[in-house]
């Protein structure tokens, strides 16, 4: 397990969804991107907040789990279409796993995420629940 | 002009399973001294050695591998290079030793894989198997890898109309196959309800959908065409090598549902080779879950983007018909030590194209192709390979 300046480090991504975007051509980077790949040194990126809204793309369940979520299991794991563009991989709350659709529109919420290391800190970050 | 190719000049397996007698310095050693001892050649003609291995650190608390497997071979002196691309190691061991024999730096070279993991819990083992996706963005989030597999199967089940029938056909073919594979972890053949009834681990990917935790490790003898001639009766010629990369994470990928990086490096081996698809008699593909192998399989063109279920279904890949898949059983079957897969794979395209692959043979194999990936996806190397 990694020590806390690793998790510390990406805290504006995980608690508000920071990510970056390339002003040149506009697209939009979530995990962020600090060179964009269609513009290269053409590209210029600056920080892009996102809304945390979009919809299942596709998901899983997963039932084996590695060490730091063996307590959560079975749980499930999506790949979340942004409405502003990127995929990004997250996990589903607040719902049961029969309840999940790829196309079923979901928001972002700020949750734990795994307690972890010698010192047993808890991570935090975004997880995504279905909405209406 | 001419083809410039390698000659695969020896090759040594050993068993892969769970080998708690034997450790990881034993596992590469075997292997390579059965190889060398297969090529007709002594220590001494070995000029450089390559060796591909994932992740021994967390395996095995151990690093620095090149000069660990010179030194445990008897061959300290020579140049020795651990390579790393997750599960495509190996493959990128055997294309560094071609690099280096088709270069003319080195005239004999031996690549090896090795991987010892049933020393550590399976919680570890899966944290060091993640490290092969994106740490900070997938596994961060609770993603393990049968999960990343699990997501592309969902995607290629909506968009194509591939079942979790179909799916499962590959994991029964791959155990039919290694049943007569005497190196193999599984010897034994599974149905489908078995598949189809196993634990699950990543819905909608169940255990039996799964390659397994394996230790073990292979080395080929790689020679100049030069050499080859003076010291070989049996060669089996790598025509071509071709690695490509994709994203690291599956969130970034284009689609879900192909490969890129094996569609692009498939394109440039069958350039490089002069071949096309429908001159490969057999391959061994990358089917760490069976939906991998249906991805590969549409990558290399052996059917449309989409089709692999049907074809799969068809019984286009099994051995005696149009293309055979997996004749060693696969990841599936023969078992997955991650770092020595793409050498294994290299020695079954060898034996078949020897003509000593037993009740596995693929009659009149002349062609055959190998394709080894790294994580979900990001890294794909392939080989072509033939005979005189």
């Amino acid at each position: 397990m990694k020590g806390l300046a690793s998790y510390w480090r990406l805290i504006p991504q995980r608690y508000n969804l920071i990510g970056t975007e390339c002003t040149h051509c506009g697209e939009k980077f979530f995990p962020p991107r600090k060179i964009c790949p269609n513009c290269r040194r053409h590209g210029e990126i600056r920080k892009y907040k996102f809304s945390g809204k979009g919809e299942v793309y596709s998901y899983t369940i997963i039932h084996a789990a590695p060490d730091g979520f063996e307590f959560q299991k079975p749980y499930p794991v999506a790949i979340i279409k942004l409405v502003e563009g990127p995929l990004v991989t997250a996990q589903i709350v607040d719902c049961k796993p029969d309840e999940i659709e790829i196309g079923a529109k979901v928001e972002s919420v700020f949750r734990k995420i795994f307690a972890g290391g010698k010192e047993g800190t808890i991570r935090y970050g975004y997880k995504f629940k279905l909405v209406e | 002009m001419t083809k410039k190719r390698v000659a695969i000049i020896g090759v040594g397996l050993t068993k892969f399973g769970e080998l708690w007698e034997k450790s990881y310095r034993d596992l590469i050693t075997e292997a390579g001294l059965k190889a060398i001892k297969d090529a007709g050649i002594e220590g001494a003609d070995v000029k450089e050695l390559f060796v591909g291995s994932m992740s021994p650190g967390l395996f095995a608390g151990q690093e620095h591998i090149g000069a660990l497997v010179a030194d445990n071979a008897g061959l300290t002196g020579i140049p020795a290079t651990r390579v790393e691309a997750a599960c495509a190691s190996g493959g990128i061991a055997l294309r560094q030793a071609y690099t280096s024999v088709i270069s003319g730096q080195s005239d004999i070279v031996v690549a090896g894989g090795v991987e010892k993991m049933t020393d550590v819990p399976t919680g570890i083992a899966m944290t060091a198997l993640m490290g092969a996706g994106d740490e900070e963005w997938e596994a961060f989030n609770g993603a393990t890898f049968p999960a990343l597999y699990a997501l592309m199967a969902r995607r290629h089940m909506l968009e194509y109309g591939t079942t979790i029938e179909q799916i499962s056909m590959v994991s029964v073919k791959n155990h039919a196959n290694a049943k007569h594979n005497e190196y193999a972890q599984f010897q034994y053949e599974v149905t489908l309800e078995d598949v189809l009834n196993s634990a699950p681990v990543a819905e909608p990917l169940r255990l039996l959908h799964c390659s397994p935790i394996t230790d073990g490790a292979a080395a080929v003898i790689l020679a100049s065409e030069e050499k080859a001639k003076e010291l070989c009766d049996n060669p089996v010629w790598i025509t071509a090598s071709a690695l490509a990369t994709d994203t690291l994470a599956l969130h970034d990928r284009k689609s879900l549902s192909q490969t890129n990086a094996a569609i692009i490096a498939a394109k440039e081996a069958y350039r490089r080779a002069g071949v096309s698809v429908k001159d490969i008699d057999f391959a061994e593909v990358h089917d760490c879950f069976a939906i991998a192998e249906i991805l590969a399989i549409e990558a290399l063109g052996f059917c449309k983007i989409g089709a692999g279920g049907k074809y799969t279904e068809d019984g286009h890949t099994k051995i005696g018909g149009e293309r055979p898949v997996n004749t060693s059983g696969g990841l599936k079957g023969k078992g997955h030590p991650v770092g020595t897969t793409g050498i294994a794979q290299a020695i079954e395209a060898t034996l078949q194209l020897r003509g000593t692959a037993g009740k596995r043979q693929v009659k009149g194999a002349e062609t055959g192709l190998t394709h080894n990936v790294g994580g979900s996806g990001a890294t794909a190397v392939i080989h072509i390979y033939e005979k005189d």
